[in-house]
């Protein structure tokens, strides 16, 4: 019977937390190419193109409407597949954590180093759409500068979350599950396009229990200069989520790796 | 003599087998200590247990002193692992995977730009230091994994299998750092299945098989104990073999294969024999480790 491992924050998930920074900046051009060319073409494609069609969504203009829902959906991917495919890379077949595991740091530590690690490349990631949001006018308030640090809590989330299913992945197909039955429908329908509002009443309070649609109502208001209801709760499902994900993943990485 | 490593009635089960059944092991500071075993042995797995990596069934483990598991932090923190397989950061360069590896035990930057320098040189990789992992040989991976794990300046070293798959320039290289290490203070603990490895840097050596430890003891008394000093090893036909090394009787006769071991006190009558039969070729050598191994383990194949 193995216990329950009730972790402590320890300062050598830094380390870990630093290796993936330096891997990170090496391939640094090409990937900040990418973070400013993807949601460039979305907020263009779809927030000009739409947005003329539609005009106003929930008071405030469709590009700004779609701006605010693509910053919260981008965080989840990015932190999803980096503590996804990236994690379980490193894991599993570049054994990057049986080397780890040799020095004095556990599994508690480096699961705690890749989720502050996700996080991070989430307010990176997510500040890019923001500089490209406020130049196309999308961004009407300077209250959007708070939402690297609710972006870095999405990163926590969902990170958490997807720690979770790499440490039960028998190898990269598993994570299409994830991403067809769990990321996909809460992209669809967690008020990143339209209000989730007009879902069916019955789909509301479904979607009132993942975690996506909370960091939207976050961050929506932020970015449109409308004013914020319920942020205790928000932020509660938020780090909630990425709380018990981080538990249950530390718990089966354990078991996966210390054999 | 204090004791590095102490392990009592050990047992580990994996998957509802019992890997290791019982092992007691005592391993004096200062002492290069092999472990050796075919396949299977249960040597790597002994390993994993004492550096905290794996949950024990059974028994008891420390190391420094410490507890293990409850101190497996501090312990790792004192000792230097080289695994079995590389596990580099492919990643990173050569003086790359030296500084992030060193991050892990929290080392300072300038601290570790000193060690780094020297561990290179140490194992002669100096001038790869920029190298990308993917760049480098079986042999020069290896040494970067044996710099790595000097990395903590650890007290005790433990190498899973150290050598295998390599050139013999490489592994006599390999030896004498191993030898200089071991000069320099620090407890050595090795697995392998290379007796040769085993007879020139182990001072003292425990023989395991399907869990559990057969023998213990330094090479030369182990070869004294269990085979006679000489050894002949006769090829050709069998029936010629039987005839020229059995008609004196004195010594031990033993068929792998195709090739005719006997074991003797003696040989040099057997010798002059064999000298005179034709078809048969022969080899005199004087008894080692691995006919010891050979025959306290059985030589029935290990996968």
């Amino acid at each position: 019977m193995t216990v329950l491992y009730l972790p402590r924050f320890r300062t050598a998930a830094l380390a870990v937390w630093r290796r993936n920074t330096l891997v990170w900046r090496k391939l640094a051009g090409p990937s900040i190419i990418i973070n400013f060319g993807e949601p460039f073409l979305y907020l263009l494609g779809l927030g000009y193109g739409l947005g003329l069609f539609i005009g106003e969504m929930m008071n405030m203009p469709y590009l700004t409407f779609l701006a605010s829902g693509i910053l919260a959906s981008s965080a989840m991917n990015t932190a999803s597949f980096e503590a996804m495919f990236s994690v379980f890379t490193r894991m599993i077949p570049q054994k990057t954590y049986e080397a780890i595991l040799t020095t004095p740091l556990e599994v508690q530590d480096i699961l705690a180093g890749e989720m502050l690690w996700c996080a991070t490349k989430c307010v990176v990631s997510g500040t890019a759409i923001l500089i490209v949001g406020a130049l196309l006018g999308a961004v009407h308030d300077w209250h959007a500068l708070w939402v690297p640090l609710v972006l870095f809590l999405v990163g926590l989330c969902f990170s958490g979350m997807g720690l979770v299913i790499t440490a039960f992945a028998p190898g990269y197909d598993f994570f299409n599950y994830y991403v067809t039955l769990v990321l996909t429908p809460m992209f669809i329908l967690s008020g990143v396009f339209y209000p989730v509002t007009s879902l069916p009443t019955a789909l509301q309070s479904l979607v009132q229990l993942l975690p996506l649609s909370h960091a939207v109502d976050l961050i929506r208001p932020l970015v449109a200069g409308l004013p914020l209801s319920n942020v205790v709760l928000h932020l509660l499902v938020l780090a909630g989520y990425g709380l018990a994900g981080y538990l249950t993943a530390v718990h089966l990485t354990r078991r996966r790796l210390l054999v | 003599m204090p004791a590095v490593v102490q392990i009592t009635d050990l047992h580990k089960y994996y998957n509802g087998r019992e890997v290791v059944r019982g092992i007691d092991l005592h391993v004096p500071a200062g002492r290069c200590f092999g472990l050796l075993g075919p396949n299977g042995a249960g040597k790597t797995t002994t390993l994993r247990l004492l550096l905290g990596q794996s949950p024990v069934s059974g028994g008891e483990i420390s190391v420094f002193g410490l507890p293990i598991p409850a101190a497996g932090r501090a312990v790792r923190a004192r000792t230097g692992v080289v695994p079995q397989t590389d596990n580099l950061d492919p990643d990173f360069t050569v003086a790359e995977n030296l500084r992030v590896y060193g991050r892990y035990f929290g080392i300072s930057v300038a601290t570790l730009d000193t060690r780094i320098r020297d561990l290179l040189e140490f194992v002669g990789l100096t001038d790869r230091a920029e190298a990308r992992i993917a760049t480098l040989s079986g042999g020069m991976k290896r040494r970067l994994t044996i710099a790595r794990a000097l990395v903590n300046e650890p007290e005790l070293v433990v190498l899973d299998e150290p050598t295998t798959g390599l050139d013999p320039q490489v592994r006599h290289m390999i030896w004498g750092r191993l030898r200089d290490l071991r000069q320099a203070g620090k407890t050595l603990l090795l697995t392998t299945h290379y007796m040769e490895e085993a007879e020139r840097l182990c001072d003292e050596l425990v023989i395991m098989d399907q869990g559990r430890i057969l023998e213990q003891g330094t090479p030369a008394a182990l070869i004294k104990k269990h085979v006679e000093p000489e050894v002949i090893e006769v090829r050709g036909e069998e029936h010629l073999a039987r005839q020229a090394l059995q008609s004196d009787g004195d010594g031990r006769f033993e068929a792998v294969g195709d090739t005719y071991y006997y074991y003797t006190r003696d040989a040099r009558a057997v010798v002059k024999r064999l000298e005179d039969v034709p078809g048969l070729t022969f080899l005199h050598r004087p008894a080692n480790l691995e006919d010891v191994f050979l025959k306290l383990t059985g030589r029935e194949l290990r996968d």
